[in-house]
């Protein structure tokens, strides 16, 4: 290249860092919209009182046996001599049986319409985010993930997309919006004040097709990891709320009013450990990714450097939460405990690392 | 089921018992005992030790307590990472460090309690994962289990009445499901189904695959080796012990195990960041090399690149470190040159390559008297000097002004008494300085060409140019294809493990009081999923098909939306609601 060439790249470069500045303020901008949407949903929610849960736990033994919990009826409608048999499901043994809530907007019509405006504004924040994300990526002509700040814009990001995701798939999780905003408002709040770093290439340890599988999947697993552990926290108050009303007591307000439009503990419970299962897997795979691009790197596969032992860590908690939950005495809120714990993990071992200690794996400023 | 609670699963009531045997051995997880204390004697307690350390509790306690004892490694500095930090450490806390010592907080992962947790996790590991097999070959060999007597407890249940006879309803639902890949056969009235053994599989494959992976660090801990060779532009290296700069290796390491080859550095690049807030920031490193294997091997030219190593044999050579080496002549006082063109290599110590080092002069000089002596030389090397009044730090890694400053001195280097000295440093005993006019250190900067003539005709210093050298780190880890191996077996299993159900399907088909035939299936997975439903759904919309339904008394049709079916007789909702709550959906796993 000549020199007019590479001063012309380079403020094309420049260019697009800063478009994709002003895509993540505007994202935060929508997602803030998003935000007072959900919070508008959850409020107008409250005005349903509806005792679902108290009426499921305490309801007469024979009414309940004649009427199934749940039905499932694949053949849509149709006549009905030609409808096929219909499959009666009875929850296991131990778990209560008790309806999912209605969600945030407990059946009232504006909070329904409070949520959909909500759900709308955090897709068009999705896309404004993403595109921020990509225009980095091409301003530093590498994939994103050369910093904790990209990692950060990214992290959000893809949060949000599996959460949107799910949704899509229509899983009972719109109930989880709220709370996922604010974390990602928290995430990009000190991505922009804290970890700012001007957009800039690699140092050559970091050059390796290694980094694009390793990291993308590192930062796939986190949020997906946090899409988890937020339902398993979600469990334990429902379950906590569930067994009061079990033994006959009496909540909060609030605690009634929330909870209530949580969907059940025992749902809550699978869509936990759906989500860590599934991703457990893949996040073995990141481990060993990470190793084989180590090995490349820095000569040795493991080194038990800070950042390689807390994925360590972080995979046995898990490990041991898959267990727990076919254990014996560890299912239900133990094993709950644990997946917040193995969350935890992860997180110490992406920001704690980072800041406290250091290691092979800090680079690029942060 | 109403008011069950996950306290209240007692015991299982005797007419559900055959039904606990239909759902038991979905899994082959260890059943799990009370810890009661056995009175037998020695093989007692053996015995009772054995099945607590192979139990899914304990194996769980070892799994968590080995995260725990990863942590205080990741805190503490460790020997094996950098030793430097340790020393730092062992010097600022002088009464914790011998606590740590005792305790091998400076070794964590080699430490006697680090290896007790996950020696007795694996051996926890192999005494589960051996009965476990045997008994899912057991069940490979055996057939489902038969239907349990009331399926209207099972968590998924669809029942009809049909025009079929009972007969054609098993004949169509075998043949239905050994089509969909379920192993099934007919046990009395009804026909037991199972599918998803992969599950059990994937999941033994994954624990094995763990053991499999020890192994393979474990062999490669005690046979690898690691030696680092420092290389100057221009030189070469064979691979034998005596050529290392340094060499560490495992136990059961033997020279032999070294691969025969050589290679020579014909050229180092190294390129920076020009410009912005990461200014010296590198960004190529590339070692050109021409290498050989065997002792007479073929010459070929290859890159050595920060993430590329030089695979040869079960070695890897790494690019680790690069810096520069000035090239100097020294002549004596009579002005014969003592060292020709030698290139010393330098130590880095910054980013922007401020490096550091000496220059021995050991044989051949003689001083203005014609007495034999040695010439030592503290050096200072700056790739990007400043300017005059700048610190002596570097400015930037690259050769742009490339400055050597010097400390000259005289005597004796100590290089013969015997104790080993690092080439990078002057040992100063029994050395004297040389003295400037205004009688301090002589010292001078030179740039490259200029020569540095030192005080009372003791001869001169050429600066006569810049070489870079390349440091290269080569490993050899055996044992380490078996570990990939053992890992990907292990993503694998875990993902058949987790991804599969296993579950069981029976159809019962009875002639009920009224000689109508009466069709019920049920459904059971390990754990609750919505699959089985939906999937028993399917199945029995297709079954249905084959053995339409009978108009019913009440004209009530096949889709009735309560599957009391009168024709049963055996309505949940006629049960003793104490019994309701004990329905064992998670088959073996009950409590
Ligand atoms: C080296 C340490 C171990 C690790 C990292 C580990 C990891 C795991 C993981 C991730 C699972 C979940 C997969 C699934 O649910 O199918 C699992 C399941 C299982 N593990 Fe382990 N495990 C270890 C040791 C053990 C030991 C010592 C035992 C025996 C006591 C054991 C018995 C089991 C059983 C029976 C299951 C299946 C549970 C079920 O049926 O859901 N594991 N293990």
């Amino acid at each position: 290249m000549t020199l007019a060439a590479t001063q012309l790249a380079a403020a094309t470069n420049e260019n697009l860092a800063s478009i994709s500045n002003t895509l993540i303020y505007s994202a935060m901008a929508v997602y803030t919209l998003a935000f007072f949407a959900y919070i508008a949903e959850w409020i107008f929610g409250s005005r349903s009182k509806v005792g679902r849960t108290a009426a499921a736990l305490t309801a007469p033994d024979t009414a309940k046996a004649d009427a199934p919990a749940v039905t499932v009826n694949k053949a849509g409608g149709g006549t009905a001599v030609l409808e096929r048999p219909k499959v009666v499901v009875r929850s296991s043994a131990g778990s209560r049986d008790v309806p999912d809530g209605p969600g945030a907007h407990g059946g009232d019509e504006q909070g329904d319409l409070f949520g959909r405006v909500a759900v709308s504004l955090t897709v068009l924040a999705f896309v404004v985010e993403a595109a921020g994300v990509v225009a980095r990526a091409a301003s530093v002509q590498r994939a994103p993930w050369g910093n904790m700040y990209e990692f950060n814009i990214t992290f959000s990001t893809v949060a949000v997309g599996v959460w949107l995701g799910l949704l899509a798939l229509r899983k009972n999780v719109r109930w989880l919006g709220l709370i996922l905003i604010t974390t990602v408002l928290l995430d990009l709040g000190l991505a922009v004040t804290v970890l700012y770093t001007a957009s800039d290439q690699l140092v050559p340890a970091l050059h390796s097709y290694w980094l694009y599988i390793h990291v993308s999947t590192a930062i796939f697993c986190g949020a997906a990891f946090y899409v988890g552990a937020a339902g398993a926290l979600a469990y334990l108050f429902k379950d906590s709320y569930e067994a009061k009303l079990a033994r006959g007591g009496k909540p909060g307000i609030l605690a009634t009013s929330v909870l209530e439009r949580l969907p059940s503990s025992a749902s809550l419970d699978k869509f936990s450990y759906r989500i860590n299962a599934a991703v457990f897997p893949l996040w073995t795979f990141t481990i060993i990714a990470g190793a084989i691009w180590a090995g490349d790197a820095w000569g040795r596969y493991w080194g038990w450097d800070p950042k390689e032992t807390w994925s360590f860590i972080t995979w046995v908690a898990y490990a041991g939460y898959l267990h727990a939950r076919a254990t014996a005495g560890w299912k239900g809120r133990k094993a709950a405990y644990l997946a917040l714990i193995a969350f935890a993990c992860w997180l110490f071992n992406y920001y704690g690392v980072n800041f406290l200690f250091s290691g092979k794996h800090s680079y690029a400023g942060v | 089921m109403s008011k069950t609670t996950a306290s209240d699963t007692g015991q299982v009531p005797a007419e559900d018992q055959d039904l606990g045997a239909a759902g038991s051995r979905l899994s082959t997880a260890p059943q799990e005992e009370q810890p009661h204390l056995p009175a037998l004697g020695v093989v007692g307690w053996v015995r009772w030790f054995w099945r607590q350390l192979t139990s899914m509790r304990v194996a769980l306690l070892l799994l968590l307590l080995l995260s725990l004892a990863a942590i205080p490694g990741s805190v503490i500095p460790q020997t094996g990472i950098d030793a430097l930090k340790v020393a730092d450490f062992r010097q600022r806390h002088t009464t914790l460090a011998p606590i740590y010592d005792k305790l091998g907080l400076f070794h964590v992962y080699s430490s006697v309690w680090f290896s007790a947790i996950y020696i007795l996790l694996f051996v926890s590991l192999i005494g589960c994962i051996v009965p476990r097999t045997w008994q899912f070959v057991g069940q490979l060999r055996g057939r489902p289990p038969a239907a349990p007597r009331r399926l209207t407890r099972l968590p998924a249940y669809t029942t009809w009445r049909s025009e079929a006879d009972p007969e054609q309803v098993r004949e169509a639902a075998l043949a239905l499901l050994k089509k969909r890949r379920f192993r099934a056969h007919v046990a009395g009235d009804a026909v037991a189904a199972e599918k998803g053994y992969l599950r059990e599989a994937g999941n033994l494959v994954f624990h094995i695959a763990l053991i499999v992976m020890l192994v393979a660090f474990a062999w490669g801990q005690l046979y690898k080796s690691e030696g680092n060779k420092l290389i100057v532009q221009g030189g070469g290296f064979s691979n034998t012990l005596t050529q290392y700069d340094d060499f560490k290796s495992g136990n059961l390491f033997s020279q032999d195990d070294l691969d025969p080859f050589s290679f020579r550095l014909n050229k180092f690049t190294g390129t920076y960041e020009l410009t912005g807030p990461n200014r010296g920031t590198p960004r190529t490193y590339e070692a050109d090399v021409t290498y050989s294997v065997g002792a007479y091997g073929k010459e070929q030219r290859t890159t050595i690149k920060v993430n590329e190593p030089l695979e040869i044999g079960d070695s890897k050579v790494y690019l680790v470190s690069h810096g520069y080496a000035p090239v100097i002549t020294v002549r004596d006082a009579r002005g014969k040159i003592v060292m020709n063109k030698e290139a010393v290599p330098l130590l880095p110590l910054d980013g922007n390559v401020t490096s550091s080092g000496a220059i021995k002069v050991m044989d051949g000089y003689r001083n203005a008297k014609g007495e034999k002596e040695q010439l030592g030389f503290q050096a200072f090397f700056l790739p990007t000097y400043g300017g005059k009044g700048s610190t002596m730090l570097s400015a930037f890694p690259a050769l742009l002004n490339p400055m050597l400053a010097l400390n000259a001195y005289h005597g004796d280097l100590g290089v013969d008494s015997g104790v080993p000295q690092s080439v990078y440093q002057l040992n100063k005993k029994k050395l004297t300085e040389f003295k400037d006019s205004k009688g301090e250190l002589f010292k001078q900067q030179l740039k490259i060409g200029e020569t540095m003539t030192l005080p009372g005709g003791a001869g001169s210093v050429t600066f006569e140019g810049v070489k870079e050298w390349a440091g290269f780190q080569v490993t050899r880890q055996p044992g380490s294809g078996w570990a990939l191996v053992g890992a990907v077996a292990a993503i694998l299993g875990l993902a058949a493990s987790l991804f599969i159900q296993r579950r069981r399907v029976w159809v019962r088909a009875v002639t009920g009081d009224d000689g109508v035939t009466v069709v019920e299936m049920a459904g059971l997975g390990r754990s609750e999923s919505a699959k089985v439903p939906e999937e028993l759904g399917d199945l029995a919309a297709l079954l249905y098909d084959r053995a339409p339904g009978a108009p019913d008394a009440g004209d009530d049709g096949p889709g009735a939306d309560t599957p009391d079916a009168a024709a049963s007789g055996d309505a949940p909702g006629d049960d003793d609601p104490s019994s309701r709550a004990s329905v064992p959906a998670e088959g073996a796993e009950q409590k």
